[in-house]
C-alpha cells in the first residue's frame, strides 16, 4: 500500500492522472458526449440541475454518471487507502455562494477549468482567452491568500457527514438507471435535443468518471491547484498533470479528427472575448478562494469533506440561477443567411459576473484569521 | 524543541504549506514543528520543504494526524 500511495504522490502519479484525463474525455465525446465537451464539471452539474429540474432549459439537462464516478470513485479510493476523513465547518456559507458565483462565471465562459483545457485541446482558441482569466483570477487569489486569507479550520465531524454526498450520487444514478418520472411531464427531465441530449453510454462514463475518481484522489490532481502552486510557490507538480492531459487530449483529438482549429463557431462556445476572459476570472478567483477547482471539491466530497461537498451545492444551485435568470452565454451560431451571430452573455449575465468579482474581492480582502489558536 | 510551530489542521489548500513556508522564512536555522491532518497536507508540506533543502521527519499521531519536524539548515 505504502509503495503505491509513494508513487501516486510522485510526478509519474500525476502526470498519469493528467493523461489517462486527456486520453479519456476525447474519447468520451467520440462515444456520444457533446464536442469539446468529454468531460466539464461545471457543464456535468449544470446538467444534473437541469435533469433534478432546479432549471428548465430543455437543451441541458441529463444525469452526468462522470460527476457521480469522480464522487463515488474519490470514496472508494479514499476508504481503501484509510484516508476517508469527515470534515467540515470552515465558513460554509461562504462556500456555497463562492460554489454559485464559481458556476456564474464559468457558465458566461461555457466551462470550467477542465472543459478549458479540453476546448483548448480541440482547436477552440477561446479557450486561450479562458485561461487568460483564470490566470488573473488565481494571481488575484494568490495576493489575498498572501496577505492572510482564510475561511478557517474544518472540524473533524461524525463518520455519516461524509457519506451524504455519496449517498446523495447514489441516489441521482438511481434516477438516471431507472429513468424516474415522479409525474408526467416533470422531473427527472432527460434532454431530447442540445448538449444535454448527447452522451456516452451510462456504463462507459460511470466507469470513466470512478476510474478518475480514484486516480484523482490518490494524486490530489487540481486544475486550479497547479496554476495556483506555481503562481504562488513556483512548485510545478500538479502543473505537470496539466501539461500531460493538453498534450494527451491534443493528440486524441487529433487522431480522431477532432482538431478543428478557430476563434468563431466553436462548439457551445462564444467568442466575445472581454466575456470569456471576466468569467474566467470570477470563476477562477472563486476556485481558489474556495481551496480548489470543480473536479477536486467532488474529489473532496468523495473523502469526507463537507465544505467541499456544501460548494459543490452551491455550484449546481449556481447553474439554476444561471439559466432561471438568464445569466449562462449563449453559443455562436449562424443565421438562416449564413451570416455568423456571435453568442455571449446577455445584460444580466455581465452584471452578475461583476457582481461576483466584487463578492470575491471582498471575500478575499476581509475573511482572516480571527485568532490563530484552535 | 522546535523553533517554530506551525498548526495546519483543519486548513484547506494551500495554507498548510503557506504558513509552514513563511515560518521556514523566518528562521536562519533549526526546526519547524507542523501539524496536519489530512495526507494531503502531509505530501504537499513536505515536498516544500525538501524543494527547499530541508529534512523532512514525519510521526504518525492519533486520529489521522501527522506530526513533521522540519530542520532547517543554515547554507
Amino acid at each position: 500500500m505504502e509503495k503505491i500511495t509513494k508513487f501516486f504522490s510522485s510526478v509519474w502519479g500525476i502526470v498519469i492522472t493528467g493523461a489517462v484525463i486527456g486520453i479519456l474525455a476525447p474519447l468520451l465525446q467520440k462515444m456520444g458526449n457533446p464536442p469539446n465537451m468529454g468531460i466539464c464539471v461545471a457543464c456535468f452539474e449544470r446538467d444534473i440541475a437541469g435533469a433534478i429540474g432546479l432549471h428548465r432549459v430543455g437543451v441541458v439537462q441529463y444525469i452526468r454518471p462522470e460527476i457521480i464516478g469522480f464522487v463515488l470513485g474519490s470514496l472508494l479510493a479514499a476508504l481503501l487507502f484509510r484516508e476517508f476523513k469527515a470534515r467540515g465547518g470552515s465558513s460554509p456559507f461562504i462556500r456555497f455562494f463562492l460554489g454559485i458565483f464559481a458556476m456564474i462565471g464559468a457558465l458566461v465562459f461555457l466551462g470550467c477549468p477542465w472543459r478549458a483545457l479540453l476546448r483548448l485541446s480541440g482547436g477552440d482558441w477561446n479557450a486561450l482567452i479562458g485561461l487568460g482569466g483564470l490566470i488573473t483570477g488565481v494571481v488575484i487569489g494568490s495576493f489575498f491568500l498572501k496577505k492572510g486569507y482564510t475561511l478557517g479550520r474544518s472540524k473533524p465531524v461524525n463518520w455519516i457527514q461524509g457519506l451524504l454526498m455519496p449517498a446523495f450520487m447514489i441516489a441521482l444514478l438511481l434516477f438516471l438507471i431507472f429513468r424516474v418520472t415522479f409525474k408526467p411531464g416533470n422531473a427527472i427531465f432527460f434532454s431530447e435535443s442540445g448538449p444535454g441530449s448527447m452522451f456516452a453510454p451510462l456504463v462507459i462514463s460511470l466507469g470513466v468518471g470512478l476510474l478518475i475518481g480514484v486516480l484523482a484522489q490518490r494524486t490530489r490532481f487540481c486544475t486550479m491547484g497547479a496554476i495556483r502552486d506555481v503562481v504562488l510557490i513556483k512548485d510545478w507538480h500538479l502543473m505537470y498533470g496539466i501539461i500531460a492531459l493538453v498534450i494527451c487530449a491534443l493528440a486524441t483529438n487529433l487522431i480522431f479528427s477532432q482538431f478543428n482549429p478557430g476563434y468563431a463557431l466553436q462548439p457551445v462556445s462564444h467568442s466575445q472575448w472581454t466575456w470569456n476572459f471576466l468569467g474566467m476570472v470570477l470563476a477562477g478567483l472563486a476556485f481558489i478562494l474556495a481551496g480548489g477547482c470543480p473536479g477536486r471539491q467532488l474529489f473532496l466530497s468523495g473523502e469526507g469533506d463537507q465544505d467541499a461537498s456544501i460548494f459543490v451545492m452551491g455550484m449546481i444551485v449556481g447553474a439554476a440561477f444561471s439559466h432561471n435568470f438568464f445569466l449562462a452565454s449563449s453559443p455562436d451560431k449562424l443565421s438562416e443567411g449564413g451570416e455568423l451571430i456571435t453568442g455571449g452573455p446577455e445584460i444580466f449575465g455581465k452584471i452578475a459576473v461583476i457582481a461576483g468579482i466584487l463578492f470575491c474581492v471582498v471575500i478575499g480582502l476581509t475573511m482572516k484569521s480571527v485568532k490563530n489558536k484552535r | 524543541m522546535a523553533e517554530k510551530f506551525v498548526d495546519a489542521r483543519g486548513l484547506s489548500c494551500p495554507q498548510p504549506v503557506l504558513d509552514t513556508k513563511k515560518a521556514l522564512e523566518e528562521i536562519k536555522h533549526g526546526t519547524v514543528e507542523v501539524l496536519v491532518d489530512t495526507v494531503t497536507s502531509k505530501e504537499n508540506v513536505s515536498r516544500m520543504a525538501k524543494k527547499n533543502s530541508c529534512q523532512v521527519e514525519v510521526e504518525t499521531l492519533d486520529d489521522g494526524e501527522f506530526k513533521l519536524l522540519i530542520t532547517k539548515t543554515e547554507s
